[in-house]
């Protein structure tokens, strides 16, 4: 499942969600990204996303996944609009019969959102609003992937 | 007329969404962006400050990519998600 959500969402109900849908699944990897608070006066993130465009890359990236470990499920929701501090913005999470496979496609899909999902991130702070571009070390990251 | 959008950075300094007749001589992806560098000094300043990839109805295009009426071109700043 692949979710574009414009409002708060719990990251523990869709774990449990897909917890039961893949019962019998050996390993469940999950990574859950949260809007910092440790910086400046960082109120919030505001996410904007390319309707139908988004949806479809982060499906590709999804069957590539699939394609590379042998998983038995993924689910991955992701906020768009404005996100408070404090609240989750991301969930990844992968189900297969191992933790390797599980841990490693969760992994590989957060470093393709970062880097190469069609979102761009905008910091609200009391000085006003800034986009963000991804670090040296996010590219990094997704480059390890590359095969 | 042709559709352009505009994503992140670029959309708050062009407007989400504007229509543009093509002028003449105006046929990819690179004069496109060459025109409007030229005609509006904010397309060229936030151009300048951020790399832009474009689509072209909806696909990621090289600059040379043939555009022309009734295409929806959108311009992308780098992509930073989660």
């Amino acid at each position: 499942m692949i979710l574009l959500e414009p409002h708060s969402f719990d990251p523990y109900a869709h774990l449990s969600a897909f917890s039961r849908e893949t019962g019998g699944a050996g390993a469940i990897a999950s990574f859950i990204g949260v809007v910092r608070g440790d910086r400046k006066d960082v109120r919030a993130l505001f996410l904007d996303h390319f309707p139908g465009v988004t949806e479809r890359a982060i499906k590709g990236a999804a069957a590539e996944a699939e394609g590379r470990w042998p998983l038995l499920g993924l689910r991955i929701v992701h906020r768009v609009g404005e996100t408070p501090v404090g609240e989750p913005v991301v969930l990844v999470t992968t189900a297969a019969a191992h933790r390797r496979a599980a841990f490693e496609a969760c992994d590989f899909l957060m470093d393709y959102l970062k880097t190469d999902a069609p979102f761009w991130k905008k910091e609200i702070s009391g000085e006003g609003e800034v986009w963000i571009e991804p670090r040296a070390k996010d590219y990094a990251d997704r480059a390890r992937w590359s095969k | 007329m042709a559709r352009l959008l505009f994503f992140g950075a670029l959309g708050d300094a062009m407007g989400r969404e504007r229509a543009l007749a093509l002028p003449d001589g105006v046929a990819t992806a690179d004069a496109l962006i060459a025109y409007l560098c030229a005609s509006d000094p904010v397309f060229a300043d936030a151009f300048r400050r951020t790399k832009v990839k474009l689509a072209v109805n909806e696909s990621i295009v090289d600059p040379e990519a043939p555009i022309g009426d009734g295409d929806e071109i959108a311009f992308l700043p780098p992509f930073s998600g989660g």
